[in-house]
């Protein structure tokens, strides 16, 4: 099963539902890996949805392609990573009409992302939902140099920019679509504890 | 009077120092021997003559020094100061209102003379003199809040008022208790609240929300907060975390007194006229534990809230290591006498040390 409950945590720190089918004429379906999996369960709610449906997936090395390409989807896009489908993304979300429905599935990043992209297109938040599916994996920023670390699975972790080892904190910007990383042996120069996986 | 401007700094060689004067209007933050969170929230219309409270924006013996360390940080992250694009007119009440407030406070130090929207700003101090056409951009050097921001002491956060909420929309933050505004720019009240321990499950944001939505034009509020910084670094940002965090390892029962300082910030809350947006601007004083207990109220009274705070407080604000030995040196200060109630160190009526 490809669902995490997530422990309650500070206010800051996004809160993920479930998909569920909308009226709107369009509808704009972004996933990446296990995320495809909340696809196919919208589908399943109501397989009308598809016919109006332009979805971008981008697998993450998943073998869930076929079964979205059955759904018979108005657009499919399949892309190698998420920063190569983002121009297409911006495009679509340009020219979306009044009525434009966002669903955004899988990981935390992704998901992140994308409805920062949809916001500064102007959707309204009221026409994105969200659902975490598959890797609890962070996208993370280092409070320092401000580099950018993709798919953090331990705190602490090494900032893949500065290289300084950095605790995972639950403070989320949306803006940036990430949590903050700050050094974790600033007052212990080199006292760097044993990295654990997240939530285990 | 006068202001004797310090030439000093907060950082490297930290010759930051408070002269006479500067202890006695100390905004000491504790009314009563012990501390917990509250809105603590009152009128910001004047106080007692000389108190940090009697202006709309206090100037002090540091104002220059401490500009130039903001020049300093903006020159190294110039993302200290950001504004969202819809925020640009809070940035022009904000110009005005700090420009009205200093020239009508402190004519000695600062003009203003408006023909229509043709203002000429004269900042002494600072060697300023600019004419400008208020509302167009083009004739200042740098964007309205970051022109004037420039030349007021204290943190200043532009708050955009919509939905019910505040958000964090604006702001020239450069002398923070280790937040960060380019992290938490566009948050919600809440949001950039989050980290903080404990005041959620009171129920003080939820109050303080509802208060500060309500502050009317004219009217503003005021309160205090406080932490604790090692040497008089006014820069305690996370983005310079990694540099200073370790200073924190640097106290000595030898050099505490001088070492330790007392952060207090002074938060105003003004509603800005054209925009309905609120500025909160918070003004950071620091000062010594040596300097501090020479006030013999300040020095018992400070003693016993260290003690008894309890320990989550302790670890937020990031002294909790250090507790031990700040606890060593505050109780040969401590001798047990009662203290007055009320901030003030009330030095006519409150007897000296007995030990």
């Amino acid at each position: 099963m490809s669902k995490f409950q997530f422990p309650e945590s500070i206010k800051s720190r996004p809160v993920y539902g479930t998909l569920e089918p909308r009226p709107g004429k369009s509808h704009l379906m972004i996933a990446d890996a296990e995320g495809a999996e909340a696809l196919l369960d919208l589908a399943a709610q109501d397989a009308d949805l598809m016919a109006k449906a332009h979805i971008i997936f981008i697998p993450k090395g998943t073998a869930y392609s076929d079964k979205l390409q059955a759904l018979n989807p108005a657009q499919y896009y399949e892309g190698p990573s998420y920063e190569a489908s983002v121009q297409r993304l911006r495009h679509v979300l340009a020219n979306a009409h009044q009525g434009t429905q966002v669903y955004l599935a899988g990981t935390e990043g992704l998901m992140g992302q994308a409805q920062n992209e949809a916001m500064q297109a102007g959707i309204p938040h009221t026409a994105i939902q969200t659902e975490h599916r598959g890797s609890v994996a962070r996208r993370m920023q280092c409070v320092h140099c401000k580099g950018i670390t993709e798919d953090v699975m331990h705190d602490p972790f090494q900032c893949a920019h500065c290289g300084l080892h950095l605790f995972v904190r639950d403070h989320y910007s949306r803006r940036l679509a990430a949590y903050q990383g700050v050094r974790v042996d600033a007052e212990d120069h080199g006292n760097i504890p044993e990295p654990v996986e997240l939530y285990k | 009077m006068t202001i004797q401007f310090n030439n000093e700094t907060f950082r490297d060689d930290y010759s930051f120092h408070n002269s006479d004067w500067a202890i006695k209007r100390f905004p000491f933050p504790f009314h009563e021997d012990s501390y917990m969170y509250s809105v603590n929230m009152e009128q910001h219309r004047g106080g007692p003559e000389g108190s940090v409270y009697e202006k709309r924006f206090d100037v002090d013996e540091h104002y220059v020094s401490e500009m130039r360390d903001r020049a300093m940080v903006l020159a190294d992250d110039p993302l200290r100061c950001q504004s969202l694009p819809h925020m640009t007119l809070a940035g022009w009440d904000l110009l005005e209102l700090i420009m009205v407030s200093k020239s009508e406070d402190y004519p000695d130090l600062f003009e203003l003379h408006r023909d229509g929207n043709t203002w000429r700003w004269i900042n002494k101090p600072l060697g300023i003199d600019d004419t400008f056409t208020f509302l167009d951009e083009t004739t200042l050097p740098y964007g309205p809040m970051e022109y004037i921001t420039r030349q007021a002491q204290g943190d200043f956060c532009v708050l955009d008022q919509r939905d019910e909420m505040l958000w964090m929309d604006a702001g020239m933050v450069t002398t923070q208790a280790d937040w960060s505004l380019d992290f938490d720019i566009g948050m919600n009240f809440f949001e950039w609240h989050a980290p903080v321990p404990l005041a959620h499950e009171m129920g003080i944001f939820k109050r303080a929300l509802k208060f500060l939505l309500n502050i009317q034009q004219g009217a503003p509020a005021r309160r205090l907060n406080w932490t604790m910084t090692v040497n008089p670094l006014l820069d305690t940002s996370p983005e310079n975390y990694h540099k200073w965090g370790i200073q924190k390892t640097t106290l000595t029962p030898e050099n505490i007194g001088s070492k330790q300082h007392l952060r207090v910030e002074l938060q105003t809350f003004f509603r800005l006229p054209r925009s309905n947006a609120l500025v909160f601007p918070i003004r950071c004083y620091l000062i010594s534990f040596q300097d501090l207990v020479t006030m013999p109220k300040w020095g018992r009274r400070l003693h016993r809230v260290v003690r008894d705070l309890p320990d989550e407080l302790a670890t937020y604000k990031g002294f909790i290591d250090n507790r031990p030995m700040m606890l060593d040196y505050l109780s040969q200060f401590d001798d047990g006498l009662p203290t007055s109630p009320g901030v003030f160190p009330d030095q006519d009526t409150e007897p000296a040390l007995q030990k």
